[in-house]
């Protein structure tokens, strides 16, 4: 099977247990993290993630969802969108 | 493929903070096809076809947005001419009729407007065209989700000053006939009008296209503004660079949804229209890129060289990034959908006369405003008839959508609230144009149309 894959970008204040509680989340909804890298952008913590769908038996909706409650529980945003938006902006 | 973190946050933000999204995308449907000597089955087949397919655009629209994470704002409907098709059926109570039938298959589809209740009369009226502007007062009063155009001229048929001067006293019964005149903002008249617009007031599905299309419309004047604060000591030529670069990539967004968008309903892809729409939410404002540029006011001297250079530069960075950039493609400065062009009219720095200026280097032209509900027909045309011409003479798309407000002054206000804004109610020249505009007939097509 294809990967499918999408990313999830984190952007907010930096604060313990970010990646440990949406790492949890992918864990336990069976989605494979295959990059993570996070930086300081100005006044931000900007987080993504490249995850694999693939074998979730989640759709998107309930995976942003998940997302969504993780996001007012520690006061961050966090998006989640396929890769191929990114690939079409940035990449010609 | 590998992306940065700079990257995935530059996309992210323009979601986020900077109000990027799909104005709109918008389905246009031949209802040609539709046509029966039997009223009734008529009305029902139209109503059939669109709101089937206005439910399988909505469901797929929204699919996309989780997927992409990219809101889009407004799904909408557009169809063939309706003149065209009533032609054997044209009388006044018909066309209520059929508007009504049509309000309910948006409505029951789930789309916000449906647009093509129109004609085109660039040489000549039928008198199914005739029917037409005469029933549209009341089409509106019973309607909420019907937008109506007419096309009056084009560069090579030159324009039609009988049809044009039909629409002054149509725009006033409209405005009595519909509260605080809101009718007349669902009705816009062009010369050289595209047939593939996605953007309301003036979407139709055109004569030259198939049984069905997606247009989409792609806009961020909140993510443009942003880019021109970030580089406040570019000179002109860096500055049109930037705008290019960030124009470029919501324009390769936007084609990219609207792609699988046509692909997942199984129907043709039409066109990106690239046009910079505002809305009344902070931020999403297209003069307050202007005013980023470094203009106190839009409407203050300097404004129209800024409107150019900014259309020029996204017309640059949508064409690199789309082969099917299409509709208008061009600015839209409204008055009553932009915050800032409202605080310009009400600061006394943009006055109709300016907006008018500003529409010859930007494509859509004067918009969403509103005059003294005394202004006289003949005065209301003669606007109309100067604004088109700057089209005509030009070989571009301008357009007029115009709300004479009942009992208003110049310098009072009327407050639609949600898309249309507030629209303060502008100064027109109190001075006649109407022997003029009484003579009638047709201005020849300019010299510039003999190309062959």
């Amino acid at each position: 099977m294809e990967k499918e894959l999408l990313f999830i970008s984190v952007i907010g204040e930096d604060k313990k247990g970010i990646v440990a509680r949406i790492s949890e989340f992918l864990y336990k909804s069976e989605i494979n993290i295959e990059d993570i890298s996070q930086k300081i952008m100005g006044s931000y913590f900007v987080m993504m993630m490249l995850v694999d769908m693939r074998e979730s038996g989640k759709k998107i909706e309930e995976v942003r969802q998940g997302l969504d409650s993780i996001s007012s529980e520690l006061k961050v945003q966090i998006q989640i969108q396929h890769e191929n938006i990114f690939k079409t902006m940035h990449r010609v | 493929m590998s992306l940065s973190v700079e990257e995935i946050y530059e996309t992210a933000s323009m979601i986020l903070y900077q109000n990027l999204d799909i104005r709109t995308t918008t389905l246009g449907v031949n209802i040609k096809d539709c046509i029966d000597s039997d009223f009734n089955a008529f009305t029902e087949k139209v109503y059939r076809k669109i709101s089937e397919n206005a439910v399988k655009l909505i469901k797929e629209a929204e699919k996309l947005e989780l997927k992409y994470g990219i809101p889009i704002v407004n799904k909408r409907v557009s169809i063939t001419p309706i003149s065209l098709v009533m032609e054997t059926h044209n009388t006044k109570d018909n066309y209520v009729r059929m508007a009504k039938a049509l309000d309910k298959a948006a409505k029951d589809g789930g789309v916000d407007f449906i647009g093509g209740f129109g004609a085109i009369v660039n040489k000549g009226l039928t008198s199914s065209d005739r029917v037409l502007i005469d029933s549209l007062p009341d089409v509106f009063a019973v309607t909420d989700r019907i937008c109506s155009f007419l096309n009056v001229g084009t560069n090579v048929t030159g324009m039609n000053l009988d049809a044009v001067n039909l629409i002054g006293g149509m725009l006033k019964k409209t405005a009595e006939k519909t509260k605080d005149a809101i009718g007349c903002a669902k009705f816009v008249v062009f010369v050289n009008a595209p047939e593939d617009n996605p953007f309301m007031a003036g979407a139709y599905h055109g004569i030259g296209e198939g049984d069905m299309t997606i247009n989409l419309g792609i806009s961020g004047p909140g993510v443009v503004r942003s880019v021109v604060e970030q580089n406040k000591a570019c000179d002109l030529t860096q500055l049109s660079e930037v705008i290019k670069r960030t124009v470029f990539k919501i324009t390769r967004g936007g084609e990219l949804i609207g792609r699988e968008l046509a692909k997942n309903m199984g129907i043709p892809f039409g066109i990106v229209d690239i046009s910079l729409a505002p809305t009344t939410s902070m931020g999403d404002s297209v003069a307050g890129i202007i005013e980023a540029f470094g203009i106190e006011y839009i409407g203050t001297h300097g404004s129209t060289l800024a409107i150019a250079l900014l259309m020029d530069a996204v017309k640059k960075g949508g064409a690199m990034a789309s082969g099917n950039v299409g509709g208008l493609s061009g600015t839209f400065i409204p008055i009553s959908e932009d915050q800032n062009m409202i605080r310009a009219v009400k600061k006394n720095a943009l006055s109709l006369d300016k907006l008018e200026a500003l529409s010859a280097v930007c494509s859509v032209g004067l918009d969403m405003f509103a005059v003294p509900g005394d202004t006289p027909e003949e005065t209301i045309n003669a606007i109309i008839a100067d604004e088109l011409a700057i089209g005509i003479i030009n070989n571009k798309t301008t357009g007029v959508r115009m709300i004479p407000v009942p009992g208003k002054k110049a310098g009072e206000s009327v407050d639609y609230g949600g898309l249309l804004g507030e629209a303060p109610v502008m100064k027109v020249n109190s001075y006649s144009s109407k022997e003029f505009l009484n003579r009638g007939g047709r201005l020849p097509a300019p010299v510039t149309s003999m190309r062959n």
